[in-house]
């Protein structure tokens, strides 16, 4: 058996022990339904308080402010759904951005289908939204703007605060209440663990954040919906979390959730300190010792345990496959590694070209990661990118021209999504 | 994923078979080097690196025979465009070497069984081999003259107000698009707007998906 290295905490993470420990009450003995009346309902619905109270401490918010979901793609649906149906009485405009994830970014397109007007937003060349452009894209008619915290693919941190002025300012100069749109959602499921999540702070009205990237159970998730903020649920039933969200709670997953909130949040700076230094020991690696790198994301205003790098000339898929032969567990946004065949959108979005994105590979850090982890990599990395470098046809520059002729290519050398 | 390959011996999943893992970790009659001049009797070049494949190959072919003596290649791509191309590498020339006129008959599918399978939404990368070796193939039919051997991988206009061709819903349909909506979704939005193109496109993707998928 070759050496395991787990580089792969952004897609998600191990399940901390001492969170199982804290779940396995609640899938064993104290199985009850907290809608029950009875001792056995009522010990999962202290449970399910006690998590809500914690999860609510940890973002600065009151317990009644938090509603549990079964994912952070929940989460997101929830917020951006809920929030512009309910308050289309005030227009059909909500505002994204284009690095944003799926789960924010299709429940964007759904809403254009169903008539609203959306507005995607460019980033700059790191992947952070200009404030300035928000400003000039609000309109009488918005009703939610959701940009996320931090970036799951290229880890840049995003500047929620200046959003949150911008939107504040907007609302002064145009007579609206704090309970009235539009309202800033924003998606911090890559941030959880990594940074302060303080909603009275950032001044932020929704935030979504999940258990699989923190080291809690995958399949539950939770939406902070500041208090008076309308929604309309997109889950109908019994009336489960104040209406908003029905079905009987996940007991187990959402007091797992709860503990590795609780976990993530009381290591984040320490964890985040150590994180850093490895990272930067990982881009710094990389960049010695392999020629023709470039570095996605931003340099400092990153998630502590992302390293985004394009390796020019050779395919992402191919890279991945033989660290995995090697016990190297990686990410890439080549086309050739995504269910759509489409390359990485953020990648495309930060102005690379399509060939960077297929040279893209993601590596992210976590708590099992170590300086001995960082060198194993090192020591890897260079010769398969060797190998598939003589293997390749493609030389290209780092300004994104290819050298050699390109008139044999069919077609016009233009990929299948650009011809939609 | 889906649409893993299991290995029908250890019943181990993997998105690849293991021929497939074989001829990518260990492929075939790769060129290293750049050729010399006048090395290979021919050489053809496909794809774009924008698209995430790009295949390049040399030929090699006995003039008494016409057969394919040597093939060699370079490819930038994902795991199975890497072992199509050594797996075609392997096909046209094993057994001293297949005629060229009948070389240039292989289709993807071709390759596919012998590579024991691929996903899916990976056959659309094998399907660019195939082509590279035709390119070089017409190259040397030109040079000795053999010009009613030149194939050209010629598409036809399917729907004119959108441009949309043959190919491109061949292709489409490689890449998983079965219905018509699909095929609007990833070729453009407008195909199929009138009555009488859209059962020409829904014959095609009839016709294609059984070729394919049977």
């Amino acid at each position: 058996m070759p050496r395991s290295v787990y580089m792969d905490h952004a897609a998600t993470t191990p399940l901390d022990p001492r969170v199982l420990e804290a779940m396995l009450p609640y899938l064993k003995e104290e199985y009850g339904n907290p809608s029950a009346l009875y001792e056995r309902g009522r010990a999962a619905k202290d449970a399910l308080t006690d998590a809500r109270g914690t999860v609510a401490t940890l973002l600065g918010a009151h317990a009644d402010e938090i509603i549990f979901t079964a994912s952070g793609t929940e989460s997101d649906n929830l917020a951006i759904l809920g929030a512009a149906r309910a308050h289309e009485a005030k227009g059909k405009h909500v505002i994204t951005s284009a690095v944003e994830h799926h789960a924010v970014l299709a429940c964007v397109e759904q809403l254009a289908k169903e008539g609203w007007r959306t507005t995607v937003l460019p980033v700059d060349e790191f992947g952070r939204v200009k404030p300035e452009d928000l400003a000039a894209a609000l309109t009488e008619d918005t009703t939610v703007v959701s940009i996320m915290l931090a970036n799951n693919e290229i880890g840049t941190v995003l500047p929620l605060r200046d959003y949150a002025k911008v939107i504040r300012d907007w609302k002064k100069a145009h007579n609206r209440g704090p309970l009235e749109a539009p309202f800033l959602h924003t998606d911090a499921c890559q941030a959880a663990g990594a940074l302060n999540l303080d909603v009275v702070k950032m001044g932020i009205d929704m935030l979504t954040v999940n258990g699989g990237k923190i080291y809690g159970p995958k399949g539950v998730g939770a939406l902070y919906v500041r208090r008076g903020i309308k929604l309309r649920p997109i889950v109908f039933g019994g009336g489960q979390e104040n209406r908003l969200r029905s079905g009987t709670e996940n007991i187990a997953g959402i007091v797992g959730f709860a503990k590795a909130f609780e976990l993530a949040q009381a290591d984040c700076e320490a964890e985040g300190n150590r994180l850093a230094a490895l990272r930067d020991m990982l881009i710094g690696g990389i960049q010695t010792r392999i020629p023709k790198i470039v570095l996605n994301g931003h340099p400092s205003e990153r998630l502590p345990n992302n390293v985004n790098v394009s390796i020019l000339d050779v395919e992402g898929e191919a890279v991945l496959l033989y660290l995995d032969a090697v016990g190297i567990s990686a990410a890439t946004g080549s086309a050739c590694d995504s269910a759509s065949l489409d390359p990485s959108h953020v990648i495309l979005a930060i102005g690379r070209p399509y060939e960077f994105a297929h040279a893209s590979i993601r590596f992210t850090l976590g708590r099992s990661t170590t300086k001995a982890d960082m060198a194993y990599v090192l020591e890897q990395l260079p010769p398969i990118v060797e190998k598939l470098r003589a293997i390749s046809p493609v030389k290209m520059q780092l300004d994104g021209t290819i050298t050699g002729s390109t008139s044999a290519f069919v077609g016009d050398g233009r990929p299948h999504w650009e011809k939609h | 994923m889906s649409d893993d390959i299991r290995n029908e011996h250890t019943g181990e999943r993997w998105v690849y078979s293991p021929t497939v893992k074989d001829h990518f970790f260990n492929p075939r009659n790769l060129l290293l080097e750049d050729p010399a001049a006048g090395e290979f009797d021919a050489s053809g070049m496909v794809g774009s690196p924008a698209c995430g494949d790009v295949m390049h190959v040399w030929l090699k072919i006995d003039k008494a025979t016409e057969r394919v003596s040597d093939m060699k290649w370079k490819t930038f791509g994902c795991g199975s465009a890497i072992a199509a191309t050594s797996m075609f590498s392997v096909m046209v020339t094993e057994n001293g070497g297949m005629l060229l006129t009948e070389a240039v008959k292989l289709r993807p599918q071709d390759v596919m069984k012998r590579l024991g399978g691929l996903p899916n939404r990976k056959i659309h990368c094998s399907v660019l081999v195939d082509k590279a070796f035709r390119k070089a193939a017409n190259e040397w039919f030109r040079t000795t003259g053999q010009v009613d051997h030149i194939q050209v991988d010629g598409a036809r206009v399917i729907d004119a107000a959108t441009g949309v061709t043959d190919k491109d819903i061949e292709e489409a349909v490689l890449e998983g698009a079965v219905t018509l909506e699909d095929m609007q979704k990833r070729l453009k939005a407008g195909v199929g707007a009138s009555e009488e193109v859209r059962t020409d496109i829904e014959q095609l993707i009839r016709f294609y998906k059984e070729k394919y998928y049977g």
